[in-house]
């Protein structure tokens, strides 16, 4: 039997135990292969009793009588010490500790200015046009021409030698133009005698190159013969002219077709806006040329002096509206993807309208793109098809030739075929050297180029005569239109924007809102009035320079890395986080107070009772 | 949302324009059938570790199949949280199996990952679909979708009732998922959005959806386990799950002509093969679900119209230009010797045959014969000598 140990504290293990009682004894384990069976030889079961006298007991104190209470017995000053102390503690925790932890908690929000913000929910869009009405000798009958109050008068003739009819318009046109300045967003019309030959007999209205038109009509035969009579006779011709050049119900619908319900918009303006780009600060345009051949042909294509003759003009036009960079690439062994059917009646290989669609998929993956930026991107193919398919002809869905042998894809580009096969015969050593028609293919391009920024296809209403574009590319009035539907846009945006952050951010409030995002949101918000208030004095120009400050900087408030709202807490994590903390240190103040409220009632019960 | 913006024209009033349609009605039909210009893909595989090799082979079945049907790279935001086909324990090296004995390696020779590794986080996932990138991303990193692209967004890993195990260290809950789409639907940077999860009780995963045009389909309901399909006894892991197996089985019979509608869509699966019962929602779809190609959301059908203006630059009276006929006589290019090769190729062959077993081994049975004579007394050793 192991002798009696000393008390030993409880947290030594019983394998210390054991240790010390073989010292004690005397005796060693023996080393065995086996654990096992030494074990139990050592420790047979009545060995384990003698644990009960090795770990420590509690100490028989004696049994309180029931029905009493042991308590510490405390003296009236201690008490009262002790009540200061726990009401002392209880202040300081919730006067202080609470706002501090409160405020430690807290996430910085910079100042939005909300009041602006939700004024912009409810804004309302004046667009004023410019317009100035010139009446040509002739129109007015005299009585008319001493009421109309004549800003100006202007005793100019001008000689023109008609060769051909649309010669003279251009020279009119051009003459016009350089008699009056006209802004950005303006618009001039010349009311020329109904008896002028200057138009040809079924057009009514001319449209000029630049912001002018010319209109025929009577109206010295107006009763009644005020400036305002006179105006009203003309209104509804006027309107059809501004209607065409600078803005009607589906050029703005079709700009605000994000924030409008669907179903406003009709076919051709969804078509429209599906098929043109988005406004954004910048484009990347790329022009390839696919050479599936180099074997037999060897081409040659001036692109850079075709991109300076034809396609620069028109993008140092548009500066105002977007950046523009440009840049081309030769691919070899680029293939179409899709195999042309043979037609041996045209003798030429044919691509259906329906096997159009599946040609970019193959070839958008081999084309690279130096893009650096996140601006959309848009590409101009040229493909020369190889010499065993050789002419290769699109058809459209009426089987019939396509005159440019072109096609584009919304958002996308625009693909062009060139056939070479007329350049050589069949005894020609190969590779060929051909040099592409550059000014063929870049007028392809520029048409193409001219859908994909958002000049609409022009269908002009019926007796109006609008001149074609030309070498520059877009006509000033063509340009004028897409700037009142890129501002319309751009305003609608930024304002969408901004109010979806606003709503954002109060909806989450854990989101840190740093001082740079507040200073867009407030710059932001400022352009956005500034360009509203343009838009109805009538200063396109700047209300559009505006805006694209305004849809920059909400678009740089919003997409701002440092608003993520991965601080979604569940509930029970929250309770999870805090109660561990808390707990221990609220209960007993919460417990004390309690107490101290409890002994005050009984004071106050116990006076009141005596008082009785 | 924000209110409808009034429009007001000062002068001249606006009346309704003539209307200058000239579209066939036919080709009219065939353009509006859906409002879709482009299409992209976030397929995420949130798992790592070598025995979840079955999700990075989901994603990448899916990832074959959308880029088969036409959907560029460019348009395609791939994230793999582990690298399976260069794993070490991957007897096959480069290769991510789909199907057993080896059949079809999803791996391919063109696979572009766009985040890898520990790149698969909850927040970068949640960047790319809110676009809160920084500013130094590259544009393969992005999700530069716009208000006419319709986006498919597959998640597959370990998941649970409301959430989706990100890494084995995260994960991300069905609301800040919902949040996330609200956010791209205020900036509109998707037109129609198909969401696929395969996971446990996916279902959970689109129940807190609210925005518009969502679709979401889900390999089990709340409560479910997906489980996986068959394990490959060379590889030793499971090599797919049940329910993405046999949308891959469907989605090889896809072309990209093909009209197939997403009702044949929802079919794949059924409780018979999946165990799970795979789920779906539409309701916060607007179009009819009958009426949606599977090629509106897997591949990538180009609306395409044919140039009928152009605009006339010749001046008129100059011919075609051709350069004059001379032979160029071009000298050969040639690469420059930049490796010795001849000599790196120049090595002794390796030899295969048997040698003996090195340390590791002999002393491993070393140590097994060690103990067993301690165990049971060296007099044993008579039984061998």
């Amino acid at each position: 039997m192991t002798a009696r140990h000393p008390r030993t504290p409880a947290p030594l293990l019983v394998i210390g135990q054991r240790f010390l009682t073989q010292l004690l004894i005397g005796q060693r384990p023996r080393r065995t292969g086996s654990l096992w069976p030494s074990f139990h030889s050592r420790w047979p079961r009545w060995k384990w009793v003698s644990f009960l006298f090795i770990l420590p007991r509690r100490r028989r104190s004696p049994r309180p009588q029931s029905g009493m209470k042991v308590r510490p017995v405390l003296s009236d000053p201690e008490k009262q010490r002790g009540r200061s102390a726990a009401v002392a503690i209880a202040a300081l925790v919730i006067a202080a500790g609470i706002p501090l932890w409160w405020k430690t908690t807290e996430t910085y929000r910079a100042w939005l200015p909300a009041a602006r913000i939700s004024e912009l929910e409810a804004l309302q869009l004046e667009l004023r046009v410019e317009v100035e009405v010139v009446f040509a000798r002739g129109t007015l009958s005299p009585e008319q021409q001493k009421k109309v109050p004549a800003s100006r008068m202007r005793e100019q003739t001008y000689e023109s030698c008609c060769k051909s009819k649309s010669l003279c318009l251009v020279e009119a046109d051009h003459a016009l133009h350089t008699l009056t300045e006209t802004s950005c967003g303006s618009v001039v019309i010349y009311i020329i005698p109904e008896a002028s030959a200057l138009l040809p007999q079924d057009m009514r209205v001319y449209v000029g190159r630049s912001r002018t038109a010319l209109l025929r009509s009577q109206v010295a035969s107006v009763v009644g013969a005020g400036l305002p009579e006179v105006l009203a006779a003309l209104d509804p011709q006027m309107e059809q002219v501004l209607q065409t050049m600078s803005f009607n119900h589906q050029d703005v619908t079709a700009a605000l077709t994000d924030r409008l319900r669907p179903g406003l918009s009709t076919r051709d303006s969804l078509a429209d806006s599906m098929r043109a780009f988005k406004s954004s600060p910048g484009y990347e345009i790329t022009f390839s040329l696919l050479n599936p051949d180099p074997k037999h042909h060897q081409l040659h294509w001036d692109v850079e002096a075709a991109l300076d003759a034809y396609i620069y003009p028109l993008l140092h036009k548009m500066a105002p509206v977007a950046n523009f960079s440009v840049d081309s690439q030769i691919l070899y062994y680029a293939v179409l993807g899709v195999n042309p059917r043979y037609d041996a009646s045209a003798s030429a290989y044919t691509l259906s309208a329906d096997s159009l669609a599946h040609v970019i998929n193959p070839v958008e993956a081999r084309l690279g793109s130096n893009a650096a930026s996140s601006n959309p991107v848009l590409n101009f193919l040229l493909y020369v098809p190889d010499s065993l398919h050789s002419p290769l002809i699109i058809r459209n869905d009426q089987k019939q030739e396509v005159a440019s042998n072109a096609f584009h894809s919304p958002r996308w580009g625009g693909i062009m075929v060139y056939n070479v096969d007329g350049a050589y015969g069949n005894d020609t050593q190969f590779p060929v050297d051909i040099a592409i028609d550059m000014s063929r293919v870049m007028g392809v391009f520029l048409s193409q180029l001219r859908l994909m920024l958002g000049f609409q296809q022009t269908g002009a209403p019926p007796g109006f005569v609008l001149e074609a574009a030309g070498r520059e590319g877009v006509a000033e009035w063509e340009l004028d239109r897409l700037l009142w539907s890129r501002s319309v846009e751009n305003v609608a945006t930024a304002s969408a924007s901004i109010t979806s952050l606003a709503q954002l951010l109060d909806q989450i409030a854990n989101i840190v809102i740093n001082d740079n995002i507040a200073q867009q949101v407030a710059s932001a918000v400022t352009a956005l009035q500034a360009a509203v208030a343009e838009l109805e004095a009538g200063n396109l120009a700047l209300a559009l320079e505006h805006s694209r400050e305004a849809i920059s900087a909400s678009e740089r408030a919003f997409f701002d890395p440092s608003l993520l709202h991965l601080l979604y807490f569940p509930d029970d994590q929250k309770f999870a986080i805090y109660i561990p903390l808390f707990l221990p240190m609220c209960v007993p103040i919460l417990l004390s107070l309690l107490k101290i409220f409890r002994e005050v009632q009984q004071h106050r019960a116990e006076k009141r009772a005596k008082r009785d | 949302m924000p209110n409808i913006i009034a429009v007001v024209c000062a002068s001249y009033g606006l009346a309704q324009s003539v209307c200058d349609g000239e579209d066939l009605p036919a080709r009219a039909e065939r353009f509006f059938r859906s409002d879709h210009t482009n299409n992209w893909a976030v397929l995420v595989c949130t798992s790592r570790f070598w025995f979840n090799y079955r999700h990075v082979a989901n994603t990448l079945s899916v990832y074959r199949s959308v880029k088969r049907l036409g959907i560029p790279d460019s348009h395609i935001v791939l994230m793999l949280a582990d690298d399976m086909a260069c794993n070490h324990r991957n007897p096959k090296p480069a290769t991510v199996f789909s199907h057993k004995n080896m059949e079809l390696n999803v791996y391919g020779d063109d696979v572009e990952v766009d985040y890898r590794g520990y790149e698969v986080t909850v927040e970068n996932f949640l960047r790319v679909l809110t676009g809160r990138l920084p500013p130094s991303t590259p544009r393969s990193k992005r999700l530069l979708s716009d208000d006419h692209s319709n986006i498919l967004i597959y998640l597959t890993g370990h998941g649970g009732n409301g959430f989706l195990k990100f890494q084995d260290s995260e994960e991300i809950s069905n609301v800040e998922l919902a949040d996330a789409f609200e956010q791209m639907w205020q900036k509109r940077r998707y037109n129609e959005l198909l969401f696929i999860i395969d996971t446990c009780q996916g279902a959970s995963m689109y129940e807190r959806f609210y925005s518009p045009n969502l679709m979401a389909l889900a390999s089990s309901q709340v409560g479910e386990d997906s489980l996986s399909h068959q394990p490959d006894l060379a590889i030793g892991v499971h090599l797919m799950d049940r329910y993405t197996f046999y949308l891959l089985e469907f989605l090889e019979d896809i072309h990209p002509a093909s009209q197939a509608n997403m009702n044949d869509l929802f079919k794949v699966c059924p409780k018979s093969q999946c165990v799970s019962t795979p789920g779906h929602r539409t309701d916060l779809f607007q179009r009819d679900p009958g009426s949606v190609l599977i090629t509106d959301f897997f591949g990538s059908v180009r609306k395409v119209e044919i140039t009928m203006e152009t605009i006339n630059l010749t001046v008129p009276g100059i011919p075609l230009e051709r350069f004059g006929g001379e032979p160029h006589t071009e000298t050969a290019l040639a690469y420059v010797d930049q490796l010795p090769v001849a000599q790196i190729i120049h090595q002794k062959p390796k030899q295969k045959d048997w040698h003996p077993p090195d340390g590791f081994i002999l002393g491993l049975w070393t140590l097994i014969l060690l103990v067993f004579f301690r165990t049971y007394g060296i007099k044993h050793l008579k039984h061998i000598f």
